[in-house]
């Protein structure tokens, strides 16, 4: 498939994230957030970093830029978007998942091996993954504190929307210990923690992150017309 | 010229872990019987022209779409300059 990565200014993750989807054998098309189409695409991903400083709100001013606009309306239409921390963020900003992230508990930056539990392994980005699956994925963030009303997060667990949990150790003061949610439709997901950062041996916390990559490929039977 | 202040709060239900850290250096620095910090933002937009209720409409528009939250923050708007004085629009 092809994958399509955004360059915000101030994204630091959208390298890593090209070599993950290029190592679960994508082709990987780099978007630019002035771009005023998608190239494309068959998925986008929304990558970790700083976007526009953090200035205002992470993922704020990074929401009403021209390529958001486009990832926006072709959510709509079910292309698979994964939002990755700062990625997570721009999606709460854009309103394309609920809630949103705010300064960790603790008040320090957080950087660690975090093991999560896989809740859903139904959407877009999780399907390599079987429910309860346990895996272990970088964690690192400032602001990754998921926080929604109750009624949001008991409509979230309700409809098996919370994608992910930590275990273990709540790191960043996420209600009910949740690291990532998707949509209605399951195609798009919001992810705190980093698998793009696991996904080879050599580097980083193993290999556990790669299947949010080779997720897509049980989606090529939809192909490109759909999102066209 | 006048100028129309928006403050941005983050709502009471919303843990503010900067707020705690300030309350929590106070008593460190000598300063006691604050029990409470809760930190925020404001936004100070200077107006061309006369601050209408047209103006005031498209600042509430402006806090609501991008300035603020809504999911975790509150705003206000107020006039600091002109002859309108104190305007309340809390929400």
């Amino acid at each position: 498939m092809k994958v399509g990565v955004v360059t915000f200014p101030g994204s630091l993750d959208d390298a890593d994230a090209q070599r993950a989807a290029q190592l679960a054998g994508h082709d990987v098309v780099p978007l630019w957030h002035g771009d005023h189409d998608l190239g494309g695409v068959d998925a986008v991903v929304l990558p970790g970093g700083f976007s526009y400083g953090d200035y205002l709100r992470c993922g704020a001013i990074s929401r009403f830029s021209p390529v958001m606009t486009e990832v926006i309306e072709a959510a709509g239409k079910g292309l698979p978007v994964l939002g990755i921390c700062n990625g997570f963020q721009i999606l709460c900003e854009s309103h394309l998942l609920p809630g949103a992230l705010i300064r960790n508990d603790h008040q320090k930056f957080v950087c660690r091996d975090q093991r999560l539990r896989i809740e859903n392994a139904s959407t877009a980005w999780t399907s390599a993954y079987s429910e309860g699956q346990e895996i272990t994925i970088v964690l690192k963030n400032g602001e990754g504190g998921f926080v929604a009303d109750n009624d949001t997060l008991d409509r979230l667990e309700g409809e098996g929307r919370v994608v992910a949990r930590y275990l273990d150790h709540n790191p960043n003061g996420s209600l009910r210990d949740i690291a990532g949610i998707t949509n209605e439709r399951g195609n798009v997901v919001g992810l705190m923690p980093h698998p793009e950062h696991a996904v080879e041996e050599l580097t980083g916390a193993g290999t556990d992150g790669l299947g949010f990559f080779t997720s897509l490929a049980g989606l090529v039977a939809l192909t490109a017309s759909t999102f066209a | 010229m006048p100028k129309v202040v928006v403050d941005v709060m983050p709502k009471p239900e919303i843990l503010d872990p900067q707020g705690k850290a300030v309350q929590g250096a106070l008593p460190r620095l000598g300063f006691s019987g604050v029990v409470d910090v809760r930190q925020g933002k404001r936004f100070e937009l200077e107006i061309d022209g006369e601050v209408t209720d047209e103006v005031l409409a498209q600042v509430h528009e402006m806090a609501e779409k991008l300035l603020s939250n809504p999911v975790i923050e509150n705003f206000a708007v107020s006039v600091l300059d002109g002859d309108r004085g104190a305007e309340d629009g809390a929400r």
